[in-house]
């Protein structure tokens, strides 16, 4: 019987011949990332310790990976202290993938994993976020878990006792038409599949839309499954993949893509076309309550932002930049951008996008999380209204229950942003 | 018999159960103060300590969505709450599980506050209405979690049994 992708990488990372969903294995993990919450991570590994008369030793530093992301510049006396605190477990056990808060190599976790290559096709990818599901998008195993999960993770080397999941196969097909893209793509999907359609489920990424596509938009497209509740979203491995990890990764030692079988066994399948798409929008409060732009253009609109570990690459900054070229944000609008990276920072500089938001009268903020879960930037005032390119519209999201939360694309922040209201991008071009 | 204390809508959020602005704080004796910190009278009602261990909060479906937090798991577990939801999302339920927040997902379940509600084998009983409802059972990877008092002393007995791989 034929397996799916997720089936071939777990028996592969617990040694089995053969694995099918609902067998429960112990992966080896090959690549394990904290950001902050790395502060409880530790404090739940000593504890495992506790006792036993051993040194609390993780299995292996050079698979462990922590970038800051969350609360950069600290916020607060208390995260400054827990990011001091994970500095020094860093320095004490040489853990290599360490990401301070930098310009050059800081950014967000769901970037930097990427970025540089610590994820590659075939690979188990647990992180302590649950966006971990971003790097399906390079054809590994990736999901998100708790923080002392990952502690047990740092002791054994291994996760333990996971249930193979079972597997939707999500075809997509057709040309996105113009101002239409990867996002509006993945919130037509989880409209269509529900916010928990995909729980304890992989989406499995099929058809000639993905191949074409970008490693940056099969990011986004990832990132965001789940919000469909899915453990996992993954493409397999594909020419596109290996082009990114080799010019873009800088990856140079061997690939090995794990792709399905041609008659792998799935839980059902999902077709999706493409072609007569039009720009999605995901309304408060949940990220299932999608709608086509022209059911909702004309909501006023009081903060535009653009980034994120869902939006903040190189392309999104293009298509935010584009829309707004020779215009300005509105009165009583304010629009923050957030690259996903400091390197994306900077490629946006040297490309003019910086200026293009600064000239236009956009804020551009640090590489980082920023305002999308409300820890940090950009609070909203009460009955305000944003609009976002970031991943979740919960009640309270970004910071104040008594706001409301929009997610659309950059192209569709961008025109909202210059028109003061929830707008198309495609009108008035 | 425990009484239900508190009943939910859909999709309730681990924003909703423990807000992003309090994530600098981690440690399990201090997360339950921000327990449901929106909702100022159900927070107010925790603190004062209102309800005894064990007493039910009745959650819809995709109970715990969103975020990995544990702080969404363990600020509850603070309070000794017994979560029952329509559905659980993967990542809340295995954070409950590991650290011994006990959560039971039943589909159908209809109760109201007040109602006492009871385990009998794989079915819960709403003592007040009469009714009972099918429980689904948990995945069976994390009995073994459960058996051995949460994932900390599960991992200290496989460490010390067979170190890593």
């Amino acid at each position: 019987m034929g397996k799916t992708v997720v089936e071939k990488i777990l028996a592969r990372a617990a040694g089995l011949p053969a694995v099918s969903a609902g067998d429960v294995v112990e992966p080896r993990v090959d690549v394990a990332m904290s950001h902050e919450n790395a502060a409880l991570v530790i404090n739940q590994f000593l504890e495992i310790y506790e006792g036993t008369g051993r040194e609390a030793k993780p299995w292996d530093p050079s698979k462990i990976a922590i970038v800051f992301d969350h609360r950069i510049p600290a916020e607060s006396p208390k995260t400054a202290t827990n990011q001091k605190r994970i500095r020094a477990f860093v320095e004490k056990h040489g853990i290599g993938r360490f990401h301070d808060i930098r310009g050059d190599v800081g950014g967000i976790c769901h970037q930097i994993l990427p970025e540089y290559g610590y994820v590659r096709p075939g690979q188990v990818v647990v992180g302590t976020d649950s966006h971990t599901t971003s790097h399906g998008a390079v054809g590994a195993f990736a999901f998100g878990i708790g923080a002392t999960e990952m502690a047990s993770v740092w002791a054994l080397g291994a996760a333990v006792n996971v249930e193979v999941p079972r597997t939707i196969k999500v075809v997509v097909n057709g040309e996105f038409p113009p101002f239409v893209g990867p996002k509006d793509l993945i919130l037509h999907l989880v409209g269509k599949l529900t916010a928990q359609g995909g729980n304890f489920r992989v989406l499995e990424f099929h058809g000639e839309t993905i191949r074409r596509m970008s490693t940056s938009g099969r990011l986004a497209v990832c990132n965001m499954s789940v919000e469909a509740g899915a453990t996992s979203g993954i493409v397999p491995a594909d020419a596109e993949t290996l082009r990114y990890l080799r010019e873009e990764a800088g990856v140079t030692d061997p690939l090995e893509p794990v792709v399905p079988d041609p008659d792998a066994v799935y839980e059902r399948v999902v077709e999706v076309d493409v072609s007569r798409l039009e720009p999605q929008v995901a309304c408060p409060h949940t990220v299932d309550n999608v709608h086509p732009i022209s059911e909702v253009a004309g909501v006023r609109v009081h903060q535009v932002v653009v980034g994120s570990c869902t939006n903040g690459r190189l392309d999104d900054l293009e298509a935010a930049a584009e829309v707004l070229r020779g215009k300005k944000v509105a009165p009583g609008t304010r629009m923050l951008v957030f690259p996903a990276s400091g390197k994306i920072y900077q490629e946006a500089m040297a490309k003019g996008y910086v200026a293009e938001f600064m000239r236009a009268g956009a804020v551009v903020m640090n590489a980082g999380c920023g305002p999308c879960l409300g820890v940090h930037e950009g609070a909203l005032g009460d009955g305000e209204v944003a609009v976002s390119t970031t991943n979740r519209n919960f009640k309270g999201r970004m910071g104040n229950p008594e706001s409301e939360v929009y997610l659309c694309s950059p192209a569709v922040a961008a025109a909202s942003a210059v028109a003061g209201v929830l707008a198309d991008p495609r009108k008035g071009r | 018999m425990p009484k239900v204390i508190h009943v939910t809508g859909d999709d309730v959020s681990t924003d909703a159960i423990y807000p992003g602005r309090y994530m600098a704080t981690v440690l399990p004796t201090e997360t339950p103060q921000y327990a449901f910190a929106n909702d100022a009278d159900f927070n107010a009602r925790l603190k004062a300590k209102e309800f005894p261990a064990g007493s039910v909060l009745v959650g819809g479906n995709n109970f715990g969505c969103g975020s990995s937090r544990e702080q969404a798991a363990s600020c509850l577990k603070g309070y000794d709450l017994t979560i029952v939801a329509k559905g659980i999302a993967r990542i809340f339920l295995q954070n409950a599980i590991n650290l011994g927040l006990k959560v039971v997902t039943v589909p159908d379940v209809e109760a109201s506050v007040g109602d006492e509600l009871e385990l009998e084998g794989d079915r819960l009983v709403n003592r007040t209405t009469g009714k009972s409802f099918a429980v689904v059972p948990l995945p069976k990877a994390r009995q073994a979690i459960i058996d051995a008092g949460g994932l900390i002393a599960y991992t200290r007995k496989r460490m010390v049994e067979a170190p890593a791989r």
